[in-house]
């Protein structure tokens, strides 16, 4: 994976402890102080490590394993554990359409809000990408929607939805096109949840891209202007190559993202219409939070993880193959 | 992309149409809110106010505690931003400068920590804090988000790049860790703290599902949860729901301008480049 291989842990040579090169201990001059040197750096790093782990164990891995436990069982509403149930909770979610249809609509999100909000930030990186004049200005303006969070951007959306009133309707209507019931038709609630992430991923999608862009040396790009190639196929054959992992960590993380999707749906859609929107961390808050079925809602979220890390495995496995590291 | 080689005034053309149709929501909000109610309900939606109206601001704030929930943000995102970067600095002082036994291990599970989707641990961690009765409380919102995988790495990446040989010679003149580490790694690393401090203060500032579920109260509720309650306050007056929108973001927009700079060159020295 991209970031094992840069945080790999660095060799003993950058230790900053002065016994570093080992014969100090076969001077014998001073062997006790040594290792009370010795001993002082190791309780210095685990009380530098504390803090971190003590957060990590109480509220990460405790939780995870009291995920494991609670999904063997049912709980009553206050999230008490009321009788095992081995596999049921498990079984019960496999066999209901609701968990297949929330996975098909977590999969149709995907497909149309990672594709198309990489495309749009790499296009948009590419344009700022050079030296002319005002490019901070623009540089800012595509990065702004990352200020904007899931509640805000949300209200915002909803009122440029609204079906009757709202100005892209009025702007379709200018095209001469039919209004779109935008979130309260089925065939469209998910095309307009994705529309508004898509907009609101955009300036962290594009932060990725500039940053991965402008790691990219000069001079390959002096060499092939010489050479004479045009910008399109400097663009395919050159850029997008060199940025290929900062293409590849960007749509990990985007998948990751877009399958813990939750608050836009929460705010504009609920779930509807006719559970068109309903996806798999809706229907875990809903299981969880709405009917406090604890232990379905904890066996959902372990597929859920699942799915999330065979797909991860697969993107390393595959597709990372086709990335190119300088 | 080489731009060099396209005219410059394709480039430009495009670069406003991509600007109009990012800006155009934000635009729409500002326009909005500086509305009157009548104009605001017209059909077709005016693009611009007649004159500028500031009194929809102050309906809002008398209409929804909005001054509490930025208050709300502002300690629970300033507290948790602090707090990452202390836990994530020591952590990474100890992973990049210190040798003690367990190094990989401990590494390792940092890394994994990473892998953990924020799902699979909800559910436990609601009922932790409601049996700790942290429900409702600023320690809820704040304490299960003080470590960071995601910082650690990062500042463990800047230390490293940091030159060595300074350090080697304050500790032969006698300096200890404590003093390298406060009087020099931590100033010589501002800049990936920096990156750490913008990219955690945006995000939790923009956390949605845990203070939904850890909050009932109005007067604990966050910008993200309490922008919500426009919507039913004040479902007809898109100028007042606008307003509120645009007070909400006022202080991640603002964060951002200040924090652009650090925050792109850390992505790329930090967590990209290998």
């Amino acid at each position: 994976m991209m970031m094992e291989k840069e945080f790999t842990l660095p060799s003993p040579g950058h230790s900053l402890s002065p016994n570093v090169n080992e014969p100090e201990v076969s001077t014998a001059a001073k062997p006790v102080s040594i290792k009370r040197t010795r001993r002082r750096e190791i309780l210095l790093a685990y009380a530098c490590l504390a803090p971190s782990l003590l957060i990590f164990g109480l509220f990460l891995f405790y939780p995870l394993l009291k995920s494991v436990y609670l999904s063997l069982f049912l709980t009553d509403p206050q999230g008490r554990v009321a009788e095992f149930v081995g596999f049921d909770n498990f079984r019960e979610i496999l066999a209901s359409d609701m968990f297949y249809t929330s996975f098909g609509n977590t999969l149709l999100f995907i497909v149309l809000t990672v594709p198309t909000g990489m495309a749009a930030a790499i296009l948009l990186a590419a344009l700022t990408h050079n030296k002319l004049k005002g490019m901070k200005i623009f540089r800012f303006i595509f990065s702004l929607p990352m200020a904007v969070s899931v509640g805000t951007g949300s209200m915002i959306w909803m009122i440029l939805y609204h079906p009757t009133l709202g100005i892209l309707n009025y702007f379709l209507t200018l095209l001469g096109t039919q209004p779109v019931q935008w979130l309260t038709d089925p065939k469209w609630a998910m095309i307009s949840v994705a529309l508004m992430t898509v907009w609101m991923n955009l300036g962290f999608n594009y932060i990725l891209m500039l940053s991965g862009m402008q790691g990219v040396s000069e001079d390959i790009y002096d060499s092939t202007k010489i050479d004479g190639s045009g910008p399109l196929r400097t663009f395919f054959r050159i850029t997008m190559p060199l940025i290929s992992p900062t293409l590849f960590f960007t749509s990990v993380v985007s998948v990751i993202g877009a399958f813990q999707a939750f608050g836009q749906i929460n705010i504009l859609t609920k779930g509807g219409p006719m559970n068109s929107t309903n996806v798999m961390v809706f229907n875990i808050y809903q299981d969880a939070f709405v009917n406090f079925r604890f232990g379905i809602g904890s066996a959902q979220a372990l597929i859920l993880f699942a799915i999330i890390l065979l797909l991860t495995v697969f993107q390393f496995k595959f597709v990372e193959k086709k990335v190119h590291y300088q | 992309m080489n731009m060099r080689l396209m005219p410059k005034s394709f480039i430009y053309i495009a670069l406003l149409l991509g600007s109009l149709a990012v800006l155009f929501p934000l635009l729409y909000t500002l326009s909005t809110s500086l509305m009157s109610e009548a104009e605001s309900a017209v059909y077709p939606p005016p693009l611009l106010p007649e004159a500028v109206n500031l009194s929809n601001f102050a309906k809002v704030i008398d209409t929804i505690p909005v001054l509490t929930f930025i208050g709300n943000s502002l300690v629970v995102s300033i507290a948790i931003m602090l707090g990452q970067i202390v836990t994530a600095s020591l952590a990474a002082y100890a992973f990049a400068f210190l040798r003690f036994p367990g190094k990989t291990l401990l590494f390792s599970l940092f890394l994994a920590t990473m892998m953990i989707p924020w799902e699979v641990i909800m559910i436990p961690n609601y009922l932790t804090v409601k049996n700790l009765n942290w429900l409702d409380t600023y320690q809820g919102l704040i304490i299960p988000f003080l470590a960071t995988a995601f910082g650690t790495f990062l500042l463990r990446q800047t230390f490293l790049q940091l030159p060595k040989e300074l350090f080697e010679a304050a500790r032969v003149d006698g300096c200890g860790h404590v003093r390298v580490f406060l009087s020099m790694v931590l100033p010589l690393s501002i800049p990936g703290i920096a990156t750490l401090g913008v990219y955690s203060f945006l995000n939790n500032w923009n956390m949605y599902l845990w203070p939904l579920l850890t909050t009932n109260r109005v007067e604990m509720r966050t910008v993200q949860i309490g922008i919500g309650m426009l919507q039913f306050e004040e479902m007809n007056s898109w100028n007042l729901i606008l307003s509120g929108v645009l007070l909400l973001l006022l202080p991640s927009l603002l964060l951002l301008a200040l924090g652009l700079k650090p925050l792109v060159r850390g992505i790329t020295a930090g967590a990209l480049k290998g």
